[in-house]
């Protein structure tokens, strides 16, 4: 039932990725098929050069597939204008990176609030969300705190928070848990973990880190371009997704969301 | 959105400094330059425009104030016969030179007109009158120019041209564009000081006041049918062509203009060069705005408003400085000029000169690959 396609919120075929520099080619990707489930845990694992982060890029219209389809919540994204991958990134998918990439001059609320602030949210209403969700990171007594005098951890809640902020049933994160120690990346991954099996979302990660593995329900092995293999991990799978509607809603339809 | 944009620009408050004095030094030179271009018209042409009188007479050719050449006094009499003119009066001017009392000699340009007539007068005096110029051998001068000319106070002895003069009141704020300051005396105490050829040919000028109801454009069709050899100018037009003549033809204008074009070339390059560091050093948030679904115009409206915060700011510190540097050379050689209008229009090149700084930026915000964000 949870492989179904009514949960397929992304879906890849024949994806191919090719960097041109000068007459050297380097094919990142070759002819990958994928689906990303609402409710799922999805990681992908490889070694380095496996091109990871190019498909997490091309999942994420961050960057154009040289070949193939992509469909992001039924929409052919190859069909899009350049200038249409911003709408589907706003209204689609929620980022969390590495290196959390939150803004130094901005308070954690503050952070939370421009991702609301991108979507065209009005400030009262933006900073009365941010609070909401850092409540939910369990991060609230931090709301004024500047990312220098966060933690690691905590930081990457902050980050989760402002992925959330436009309410999208897609979130995409890169090695969250690699600069984080044992403590925090645990409470990072678990709360990752809640969002795909609670709350229904499809997250996807890249990931190096070997203490995540139990958390994935699949587990997509990737090495020179191509998908090796997918495991399904029948420990992870936790409690069926409580909103499974509301994350296959289309796109553009208002959610009331809540971690 | 315009808080990223204020907390980007005031986080590195050194940045911040020097982007603020790269706009206040650039403000402040164009200020001065341009200051200095509308002190040195405004000076030119300051007898001209303080003359209350509405026309002119010049000897034919004669282009701007200061090289009045003589010409029959007759020609005074035909213009005061002239239907329409209610007035009309004998003004000099001629270069001569000043003995001050160590013996040192000056350039000075005297200036002859008749007290109480209201036409030529001095005006901004200070200490006497001109009514004292009645009195022989008697001059005004500037109070800017005591120092140069060696005197102090009223009652002090000089020579102008092998005879005596004595200062009976100051000025203030008559300044002379040629270095050469003005001595203001009557017409004939002027004649005397200025040994023109022939005591026939003494009057370089005629001040012309119209009747009422009489315009004078239309005096001046009149007068110009009427005289020969002499050349009929409203005071507008002489005051313009003697400012056009300084400024334009000497080079004098275009040597402030370039100043003030330069002061704008290196603060557009300083602010250009300070806001493009600011946005290498954010370069990895605005990939991650972008990365968030940001379009590229609203990385714009940051980029600008910081642009917009920075010329504002470095605006109203400007003012300030200028506000100084002009009242300082009020009382200086040459003045600084500060109208409103000039004001206000720093504001908007201030707004210009960022914003033209700012799009450095925006291209480089323009080309930046969202995926950036995923790389270490």
């Amino acid at each position: 039932m949870r492989q179904g396609d009514a949960w397929a919120v992304i879906r890849a075929r024949g994806l191919s990725k090719i960097y041109r520099e000068g007459k050297t080619e380097l094919r990142a990707l070759d002819g990958v098929d994928l689906e990303v489930r609402a409710g799922e845990l999805t990681l992908l694992m490889g070694p380095s050069g496996s091109g990871k982060t190019t498909l997490l890029s091309i999942l994420g219209c961050i960057l154009r597939a040289s070949a193939g389809k992509l469909e992001v919540l039924g929409e052919d994204v190859a069909t899009l204008q350049e200038s249409e991958l911003p709408r589907i990134r706003r209204e689609a998918i929620g980022f969390v990176f590495q290196g959390f990439n939150l803004f130094p001059t901005l308070t954690a609320e503050e952070n939370v609030a421009l991702s609301l602030d991108v979507r065209g949210i009005p400030r009262s209403k933006a900073n009365k969300r941010a609070e909401e969700l850092l409540r939910e990171v369990g991060l609230l007594e931090k709301a004024r705190s500047f990312p220098a005098d966060l933690s690691g951890g905590q930081k990457q809640r902050v980050a989760i928070a402002r992925a959330l902020a436009g309410d999208p049933p897609i979130l995409l994160a890169d090695e969250p848990t690699a600069a984080l120690d044992s403590t925090s990346g645990r409470t990072v991954i678990e709360l990752l973990q809640r969002l795909a099996h609670v709350h229904g979302r499809a997250v996807v990660l890249v990931t190096h880190d070997p203490r995540v593995l139990s958390y994935g329900d699949r587990i997509i092995h990737l090495e020179d371009g191509r998908i090796l293999r997918e495991e399904k991990n029948s420990e992870g799978v936790m409690s069926e997704p409580a909103s499974i509607e509301a994350a296959a809603t289309p796109m553009g339809i208002s959610r009331e969301f809540s971690i | 959105m315009g808080l990223l944009a204020r907390r980007n620009l005031f986080h590195d408050k050194v940045r911040f400094a020097v982007t603020l004095t790269g706009i206040v030094f650039a403000l402040v030179l164009i200020i001065i330059q341009f200051g200095l271009f509308l002190g040195f018209t405004t000076t030119t042409s300051n007898n001209i425009d303080h003359s209350n009188a509405d026309l002119w007479i010049v000897f034919h050719g004669v282009g701007y104030f200061d090289t009045g050449r003589n010409f029959s006094e007759r020609k005074f009499y035909q213009v005061l016969s002239t239907p329409g003119v209610e007035r009309a009066e004998k003004y000099m001017q001629a270069f001569g030179r000043w003995k001050r009392p160590d013996g040192r000699e000056e350039n000075i340009q005297v200036i002859g007109f008749h007290p109480g007539s209201g036409l030529g007068e001095p005006w901004n005096v200070v200490q006497g009158s001109t009514a004292d110029l009645r009195q022989e051998d008697s001059v005004l001068v500037d109070e800017l120019y005591r120092e140069k000319l060696g005197v102090r106070e009223i009652g002090d002895r000089v020579e102008i041209g092998d005879h005596r003069a004595r200062v009976v009141g100051f000025t203030r704020g008559i300044r002379s564009f040629t270095t050469s300051p003005f001595v203001y005396a009557t017409f004939k105490t002027s004649l005397d000081y200025t040994n023109p050829a022939s005591s026939e040919d003494s009057t370089a000028y005629i001040l012309v006041k119209a009747a009422e109801g009489v315009a004078p454009k239309q005096l001046k069709e009149r007068l110009s049918e009427r005289l020969n050899d002499v050349d009929v100018y409203t005071t507008a037009e002489f005051s313009r062509k003697t400012r056009f003549y300084w400024m334009f033809t000497t080079g004098a204008g275009l040597a402030v203009l370039t100043a003030a074009l330069m002061g704008l070339v290196v603060g557009v390059a300083v602010v250009a060069q300070t806001i493009y560091a600011a946005t290498m050093d954010h370069i990895r948030e605005y990939g991650t705005l972008k990365a968030m679904g940001a379009t590229n115009r609203y990385l714009y409206r940051v980029l600008i408003e910081q642009a917009v915060w920075s010329a504002v700011l470095g605006y109203g510190l400007a003012m300030i400085v200028a506000h100084f540097i002009v009242a300082a050379s009020e009382k200086g050689g040459a003045v600084i000029l500060m109208p409103w209008l000039m004001s206000a229009g720093m504001l908007v090149l201030a707004i210009v000169m960022c914003i033209t700084a700012a799009l450095v930026s925006i291209n480089k915000v323009t080309r930046i690959d969202p995926a950036m964000v995923f790389r270490g």
